[in-house]
């Protein structure tokens, strides 16, 4: 059978993806055990035992200076920073690019306007949001919303600019008006859309959430990454640096999940 | 009832519909045909007011057409004519919400079960009660057309429009719209203009049968002249569908 026609079922789907992960920490494990028969002192690649008891650190014991449990502190920290920027980037998107993609005049006075943001690498623009919010939450949170807001208008707008004018004459024979339009037609195609923009807006949200809090912060999973990075304590990087891939893969699942049971006609599902 | 007066559409400067002038009786059947590229959907897509012409004027019943597409004149394309976000219901009742709910475009309780009331009605005349809940992506095609049309109808336009509408169907389910449009344009007392690309079906359908085609022709700059109606045949048809005697063959335009 040729390759393109093999279809692995669920079970051989999952087992065949799994592979790959478990060679890569089989093989971490093999190096930071010959590191550490060469060296028992070695800090880049800690044995998975030396990084449980790191992390059982700050995940069960609160610190004594704060009196806070660091990781859980650090995670809540930044999924709110994440939450408010993307959301506040959410709702912009919905309702600019809505408009863009609906009503022509709009497209033509405020296009060129999110296409000249949208090419302004977001990072340069942080210092200018710490002068103008100071250090605090506002600035990482407009850092975030800065930096995904563009893109997903102009992906949504164009989306929405994109669908057949026939819909468009159809609805207006059916006696709607603009506003008819943009609610019964525009605005329930481009949620799936927009969910799709979402998707792809969460890396780079991971990345200014994370440049952000490096630079200034006193707590979320940037900051402590930045922190102990001084020290070299790799045993607290990298389970990091995993937990912030499972909390990622958790948040794009749930976008997926939620695209189709809410919008199950734009993904060919029978409902 | 509806009035064409000398018009002309160009796209930029290459012309495409020259010096069309036709009046089109209430209830009448009119099939456009023609060349591929000879104007047809333009002049279908002028009528329903998605395009202004560049001369000429539009009436209805004597009063300039708004040029802006609205709910006197329905709409069927040959393709996109449904959304696919809603069910068959859905996009039946949607000319019902608009036109009693300008500001949320959706109806509640015992307005929403009149509407859905007359929605079931019209799909069952279509021969769609039993999928109501269907979307789109899971029908034919032939399906697809049938709740289009049946959209279109619920707002009682006067004018149906109809732009190669079965272009897309296999034979026996065309023969099967054929049925349906017919009994329907008696039932609604409908006027009914059609382009098609099918010959036969312009003349078994229409109760009149135009040919947009270009009258003159400049080998070096063919954009120069558009397309006018060469033919302008009335049928009237017997009964029993095998005699159709050709009519008159007036407003046929040569100079
Ligand atoms: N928006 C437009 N801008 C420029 N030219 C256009 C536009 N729309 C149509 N035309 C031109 O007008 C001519 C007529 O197009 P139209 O779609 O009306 O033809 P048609 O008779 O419907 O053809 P077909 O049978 O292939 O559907 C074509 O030559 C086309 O290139
Ligand atoms: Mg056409």
């Amino acid at each position: 059978m040729r390759w393109v026609n093999r279809r692995p079922g669920r079970g051989t789907a999952f087992l065949l993806g799994a592979v790959p992960l478990a060679v890569l920490g089989l093989t971490y494990i093999i190096a930071s055990a010959a590191r550490h028969a060469a060296n028992p002192a070695d800090k880049i690649l800690p044995l998975p035992g030396a990084m449980a008891q790191a992390m059982a650190l700050l995940v069960f014991e609160a610190d004594p200076l704060s009196g806070e449990y660091l990781f859980w502190a650090d995670t809540a920290a930044s999924l709110w920073r994440l939450g408010v920027g993307l959301g506040i980037a959410t709702i912009s998107t919905l309702l600019v690019g809505l408009v863009l993609g609906v009503l022509p005049p709009v497209r033509a006075t405020l296009g060129p306007l999110v296409t000249a943001i949208a090419v302004v690498p977001p990072i340069a623009l942080l210092p200018i949001l710490f002068i103008v919010f100071g250090l605090g939450e506002t600035a990482k949170v407009a850092l975030i919303v800065v930096g995904v807001t563009p893109f997903m208008i102009r992906d949504v707008a164009g989306h929405v600019a994109a669908l057949p004018r026939e819909q468009v004459v159809k609805a207006l024979t059916l006696g709607a008006n603009s506003w008819g339009v943009m609610l019964r037609v525009a605005l329930p195609q481009a949620m799936p859309r927009l969910i799709q923009a979402l998707r792809l807006s969460l890396g780079p949200a991971w990345v200014f959430l994370i440049s952000a809090e490096a630079i200034a912060a006193d707590v979320g999973l940037g900051y402590r990454i930045f922190l102990v990075r001084r020290y070299l304590a790799m045993d607290v990087i990298l389970p990091y640096v995993a937990w912030i891939a499972v909390l990622a893969v958790v948040i794009d699942f749930a976008l997926t999940q939620s695209s189709r049971r809410l919008f199950g006609w734009a993904h060919g599902t029978a409902h | 009832m509806l009035s064409l007066k000398n018009l002309w559409v160009e796209y930029g400067d290459k012309i495409v519909l020259e010096r069309i002038s036709l009046d089109i009786a209430e209830g009448s059947f009119v099939s456009i045909i023609g060349p591929s590229g000879a104007g047809k959907s333009s002049l279908l897509r002028v009528i329903l007011g998605q395009e202004r012409p560049t001369r000429g004027t539009i009436t209805l019943d004597g009063a300039p057409l708004p040029a802006e597409c609205g709910p006197d004149r329905g709409v069927v394309f040959q393709r996109y004519s449904v959304f696919p976000h809603l069910t068959v219901l859905g996009n039946t009742l949607l000319g019902l919400e608009f036109a009693q709910s300008p500001f949320t475009a959706r109806l509640f309780g015992a307005q929403r079960r009149a509407a859905v009331g007359e929605a079931e009605a019209m799909l069952a005349s279509v021969g769609l009660g039993d999928s109501l809940h269907l979307y789109p992506a899971q029908m034919s095609g032939g399906m697809q057309q049938r709740l289009a049309i049946a959209q279109a109808l619920i707002k009682r336009p006067r004018i149906l429009l109809l732009d190669e509408p079965f272009g897309a169907l296999d034979p026996g389910i065309r023969a099967d719209m054929h049925g349906l449009i017919t009994r329907l344009w008696r039932e609604h007392g409908l006027t009914i203009i059609m382009v098609t690309h099918d010959i036969k079906e312009a003349f078994s359908l229409g109760t009149r049968v135009l040919t947009l085609d270009k009258r003159r022709h400049d080998p070096h700059a063919p954009h120069r002249y558009g397309a006018a109606v060469v033919y302008d045949l009335a049928l009237r048809k017997s009964v029993d569908e095998a005699g159709i005697t050709i009519d008159a063959n007036h407003n046929n335009g040569h100079e």
